[in-house]
């Protein structure tokens, strides 16, 4: 079964550093992290000591809410530190990587599970915190029911990854995951790929193809979602990373936790951007110690890409979710006269106010600059213009910033997530931060609503 | 550029956060900002941004006014002396029309950047770059005698009454720069009306005949303009409003940019040929009969349409709500001006009711949304 699903609203930034399709092998990093903060709508519960030696596959922390949700160690090692902020939160709990054993789960006849044996495996094993669920883009809800699974192998941000690439050498593991999806929830696995180059996505049996057609954010599952079925008040609905879906499928034939991780790392400060296999949560400085990073000047490190991802160390960790570092330098200089229209087209622009679309073949090269300070909204129409759902986004953000909670649901905050306005943000006249009002509108609406 | 950069930086030192003139920052920072852009770095959200910002939107807007606004100035001269008789170089009447606008520019600057700057102050916020727009407009579109006080309490009431009692930027309902010609209109109709007003010094000419042609049509008089003369502004009005040629040159500048809205350009267009042509197939008085294309390009129409319809905070929002907003706005435009002698010029009135109007079309175009997401919430609670 396929659909097509196109739009023209959107936009490509086209950057320099994509990373090449080579798969390069590095020394596995030595340590590995968990961050909490990585799962949206999770407060978590320690279930393991400084100090203590742990298998890989032991979980390491729960959700205090929902103590079957299980986060778990992605090596076995010792539980090195656990780094905490303000009022004792929990930012980061370190691994140290040594040998050991390694939980093996029994999997009983794959094909004769039911949905709740799968369920308990995904649970039991850790792997139930690959699952996002829509609304919210929280940690999916176990004891929900769910109408549908969306995996998006289309991906559209800036110096975003190839996923044909990525797991095409796993084909069958990858469709087995597909099957235990299926048997999840049987009928309903979505699978959204580029329309252009569907690769070996094409062949996978049990899902319904999505053929997407349209830029950035079409990639994003809230676009594909809203085009094939929309999110309805009081339904909910599965989302799943397509690395994810392999991990699952190892997962089953193993019996053992998987958190295989192949990041591509791009971005201008990156020399030879290439893509390295790694785990979840890996060591930043041990990945990119073979990729010529420029360190004569300031870099930003980005657990995603430039429009959405989250800001990190150049000594930090990778994040959960993302298939990504990006690398660009800091922008903390000034420009003279540089607000003139024409002036500075190296810089990419949406707005025809700059010669920049002239060289979008090139790729841009681009800083954290942020290229004016922020204003009052005056500017209409230009959020429209990058936001392909059946939404008014401005609305829908003057919604979230007065709290209005009626509104925001009639305007459709079940529909998006934060990252669905990464190119508001970027596109902003006035620089406000659409992806910061969405989030506090999430919470807001998780705190009233539920 | 490093010996200026540093120059300012040691001018800023008691600006700054906890300094003696903290408060002032925002007065500073404005002069900074407009040498350079700062060099801010993001902090949440996406990490790069677009090279746009206001300032730059609000220049390309200045940039499409230029032509309109030197053509407006050369106009002014050659009404002046060609009511005088005798000749005259085009350098003539352009260093008469400056002399008579480049003050009015000045004056509408000083008092509403001193404004701007002093709620920028009192609110602690960054100034706002929309007045290097609203603070060009004002002067265009009043007449060139105008005496420089008027301009200064128009330019008053309207940054305080229509846009800082509201919120300052982005949250004014009316468009600022119309609101400051409204209230000189009905404060001082002596200096905004009439057949005097249009020529510059003609108080002091024996016999002037300067009646703007929607005024000669509202009086039933005999227009003596051709045609081209109309679309290229050599007639009495406005300072910068007459040549509807310059304005689509700007008009031009702004569609290509992205910067104005060619919706509701096109929608006011195509909304005065519509009510024209329908008041030409009446023909009940010399303004019905007038030809709905003549009717595009005489008085503020055009000028109108493409600076102050596509004003984005006080038009509509929506696409959709744009075309009707647009559309509304050529219709009201000729309908004020054919049934309301007292009037001639309609865009004026016509613009700042659909801006009282263009959040009831949003809300309605929004609505649409709301029940089109509300009905699929209810067929799918049926069909569960």
């Amino acid at each position: 079964m396929s659909t097509g699903i196109r739009t023209r609203r959107g936009a490509k930034i086209n950057l320099k550093g994509g990373a090449e399709k080579i798969l390069h092998n590095t020394i596995p990093s030595e340590t590995y992290a968990l961050k909490p903060d990585n799962f949206f709508g999770i407060v978590p519960r320690l279930m393991a000591k400084e100090g203590e030696k742990i298998a890989g596959g032991a979980p390491v922390f729960h959700a205090k809410h929902n103590p079957e949700i299980l986060f778990v160690s992605p090596v076995s090692g010792t539980i090195k530190e656990i780094r905490r902020g303000a009022k004792r939160k929990i930012l980061e709990i370190i691994v140290d990587a040594q040998n050991g054993d390694t939980i093996t789960h029994e999997i009983k006849q794959i094909d004769t599970l039911k949905p709740e044996e799968v369920l308990e495996i995904l649970l039991k094993s850790g792997a139930w915190a690959f699952f996002k669920q829509r609304p919210y883009g929280v940690v999916a809800d176990p004891k929900a029911d769910f109408k549908s699974i969306y995996i998006s192998a289309y991906s559209t941000g800036p110096l975003d990854v190839d996923f044909d690439f990525l797991l095409k050498n796993n084909k069958q593991d990858f469709q087995k995951g597909i099957s235990i999806l299926n048997q999840l929830l049987p009928g309903k696995v979505n699978l959204g790929v580029d329309a252009n180059f569907k690769g070996f996505f094409e062949n996978v049996e049990g899902v319904n193809l999505l053929s997407i057609s349209g830029a950035h954010p079409a990639g994003n599952v809230s676009f594909q979602i809203q085009k094939n079925d929309p999110i309805n008040v009081g339904e909910k609905v599965l989302e799943i990373r397509p690395e994810d879906v392999l991990n699952i499928g190892l997962l089953f034939s193993t019996g053992q936790y998987h958190a295989h991780r192949t990041i591509a790392v791009a971005g201008g400060s990156v020399g030879n951007p290439r893509y390295i296999t790694a785990k979840i949560g890996a060591e930043i400085n041990s990945l990119t110690k073979d990729f010529d990073i420029d360190d004569s000047i300031q870099n930003r490190f980005i657990n995603g890409n430039v429009l959405s991802g989250a800001t990190v160390a150049s000594n930090g960790y990778l994040n959960f979710y993302n298939n990504l570092l990006t690398v660009i330098p800091e922008g903390n200089d000034y420009r003279l006269f540089g607000w003139l229209p024409f002036v500075d087209n190296k810089i990419p622009s949406l707005s025809k106010t700059s010669f920049s679309w002239l060289f979008k073949n090139k790729g841009y090269e681009v800083n954290t600059n942020l290229n004016g300070e922020e204003r009052a909204l005056v500017v209409t129409g230009e959020m429209e213009k990058v936001f392909p759902m059946d939404i008014y986004p401005m609305q829908l953000l003057k919604a979230c910033m007065a709290g209005d909670i009626e509104k925001m649901e009639a305007l459709g905050i079940y529909e998006v997530v934060p990252e669905d306005f990464g190119l508001i943000d970027y596109a902003s006249t006035s620089k406000i931060e659409a992806q910061e009002i969405i989030r506090e509108g999430i919470e807001l609406m998780i705190k009233e609503v539920g | 550029m490093n010996f200026l950069r540093k120059k300012l930086d040691e001018i800023k030192r008691p600006f700054q956060k906890g300094e003696k003139f903290e408060k002032f920052a925002p007065a500073v920072n404005a002069f900074d900002t407009f040498l350079f852009v700062p060099n801010h770095t993001t902090k949440t959200g996406s990490h790069i941004r677009d090279a746009v910002d206001l300032k730059r939107t609000m220049v390309t807007v200045i940039i499409a006014l230029l032509p309109a606004l030197v053509y407006g100035i050369y106009n002014t001269g050659y009404q002046h002396f060609s009511q005088l008789g005798g000749d005259f170089s085009f350098l003539d009447a352009f260093i008469h029309g400056a002399w008579k606008i480049i003050p009015m520019i000045v004056v509408s600057y000083v008092v509403g950047l001193s404004i701007e700057f002093a709620f920028a102050v009192y609110r602690g916020h960054e100034v706002n770059e929309g007045y290097l727009v609203t603070g060009l407009l004002i002067p265009m579109i009043m007449p060139v005698d105008i005496p420089l006080w008027m301009v200064a309490v128009s330019v008053a009431f309207a940054v305080l009454i229509a846009k800082e009692a509201f919120g300052g930027t982005g949250m004014n309902i009316l468009n600022p720069a119309l609101t400051a010609r409204a209230f000189a209109f009905f404060a001082y109709p002596t200096y905004m009306s009439g057949n005097k007003v249009w020529v510059s010094e003609a108080s002091s000419m024996d016999g002037v005949s300067g009646e703007t042609i929607l005024g000669t049509l509202a009086a039933d008089g005999k227009v003596n303009y051709s045609i081209f003369e109309m679309f290229q502004g050599s007639i009495p009005g406005s300072i910068a409003e007459t040549s509807t040629l310059w304005i689509i040159v700007g008009a031009t500048i702004l569609i290509a940019t992205g910067i104005g809205s060619w919706r509701i350009m096109l929608g006011s267009v195509l909304g005065a040929a519509f009510m024209g042509f329908l008041f030409n197939l009446w023909g009940a008085n010399s303004l019905m009969s007038f030809s709905w294309m003549n009717h595009l390009v005489v008085g503020g129409f055009a000028f109108g349409v493409v600076f102050m319809a596509t004003d984005p905070v006080s038009a509509a929002q929506t696409a959709k709500g744009k075309w009707i907003y647009g559309i509304l706005v050529g219709i009201f435009c000729i309908m004020i001006r054919v049934f309301n002698p007292a009037y001639p010029e309609g865009v004026m009135l016509a613009i700042l009711l659909m801006n009282v109007f263009a959040p009831t079309i949003d809300h309605y175009v929004i609505q649409g949304n709301i029940n089109k997401r509300k009905k699929r919430w209810a067929s799918a609670l049926k069909t569960a």
